[in-house]
């Protein structure tokens, strides 16, 4: 059931919107140098910080499709009668979005990379961050999704509750993106293994106290 | 007979009231229970309770695996309807299929059924799920004369093979059924 429940996530988000978050990415890239200006020295050292920014937006565009048609449709009512716990679906939930999700975003930061005016060291130290941070981006993304399913015009209400929840996740990416030597991306890493493990968590009883 | 259902002395509280106190129920194979009540009773709510939905505030819930068919069909939209049910069900979903007359739109995304084709496939669903118990929350709502006819049939086989149902409804459903009131 397990893996069905994942194979369907990621089909519902390729076949979704799963362009939509990277197109968003790519489109405040591009905006970035229009902003800060054509000076190739300050936009590299804005350049990661923004990309940062970037992603943490992207991750909220989704919010929406990732548990509210669920529980509208009754598939969750159905999951729970089928023996499936909500801690459960919540996981598949995590792992499948981020499978849509994750990998696009990590190809769309190259180029995204190019436009900010990163040289080819820190690139890598972008993608290696955003490689550690997505599934974050990801588990905050769905928790959020699932405590906001059933209401209405869920969208600012997901971002006012998103935000606050990434800055660890946004201070140490960001350094861990501009600095290799600092310890920034463990602490990156730590931050976002407990976000991680707290998703499903969260999602399962957010799902509960929907019900009742 | 063996019990496929026990409730007892089960209280539900819904938004602040009292809507179900010192219930006790007992459904063994191959029985029929007709959940009658006027709306807003807790008909609905009974059914989800007993699908394990909401938790009772008192009293104890011994059951069976169950199948709950409410008026959401679970069914993914975007999907043709026969591997939508075959998300459910481990085994082959064709037989629910031919038993709710739904072979022709087996190949026909759920999104584009009429709102009784609908019906027929979360009935479809649950009797392809294997479940002892079946849960009908209005079941007959939007059904044809030929769905109604299908789905009594349904319901008279599966008492058959030692199953047992608990429908909600407004209608009298044919057969011989425990009637439990609200």
């Amino acid at each position: 059931m397990i893996r069905l429940l994942i194979v369907r996530e990621v089909r519902r988000g390729l076949r979704g919107s799963a362009w939509l978050p990277v197109a968003f990415f790519l489109l405040v890239a591009t905006i970035v140098p229009f902003a800060v200006g054509p000076d190739t020295q300050l936009l590299s050292q804005v350049g990661g910080g923004a990309l940062w920014v970037a992603a943490l937006t992207a991750a909220l565009l989704p919010i929406e499709r990732l548990v509210d048609p669920d529980r509208a449709d009754g598939v969750l009512d159905q999951l729970a009668i089928a023996g499936v716990s909500e801690e459960l679906v919540g996981g598949a939930k995590i792992l499948g979005h981020w499978l849509a999700f994750g990998p696009l975003l990590l190809l769309a930061a190259v180029p995204a990379s190019v436009l900010v005016g990163l040289d080819w060291a820190a690139l890598v130290r972008c993608l290696a961050a955003l490689a550690v941070g997505t599934p974050a981006l990801a588990s905050l993304s769905v928790a959020v999704a699932a405590l906001t399913a059933g209401l209405t015009r869920t969208g600012a209400l997901a971002g006012l509750l998103l935000m606050p929840l990434a800055v660890p996740l946004l201070i140490f990416g960001a350094a861990a993106t501009r600095d290799g030597e600092s310890s920034a991306l463990k602490l990156e890493a730590a931050v976002a293994l407990l976000t991680v493990a707290g998703g499903p968590f969260v999602t399962g009883a957010a799902v509960r106290a929907a019900r009742s | 007979m063996t019990r496929l259902l026990h409730l007892k002395g089960v209280a539900l509280v819904r938004g602040g009231r009292l809507l179900i106190d010192q219930l006790d129920l007992t459904v063994r194979e191959g029985e029929a229970v007709h959940v009658t009540g006027i709306n807003g009773s807790g008909k609905s709510s009974l059914l989800r309770l007993i699908a394990g939905l909401l938790q009772p505030v008192e009293g104890s819930i011994e059951q069976s695996p169950a199948a709950l068919a409410d008026d959401l069909s679970a069914l993914d939209r975007e999907l043709p309807l026969c591997r939508a049910l075959d998300f459910w069900t481990a085994r082959d979903s064709g037989e629910a299929l031919a038993r709710f007359g739904l072979v022709h739109l087996a190949h026909i995304p759920v999104r584009l059924l009429s709102t009784g084709q609908l019906k027929r496939a979360t009935l479809a669903r649950v009797a392809a799920s294997g479940a002892p118990l079946w849960l009908l929350d209005e079941p007959f709502n939007a059904l044809d004369r030929d769905g109604t006819a299908r789905l009594e049939q349904a319901i008279a086989d599966h008492r058959e093979r030692g199953g047992a149902v608990i429908a909600a409804s407004h209608l009298a459903p044919a057969g011989t059924w425990r009637e439990l009131g609200l």
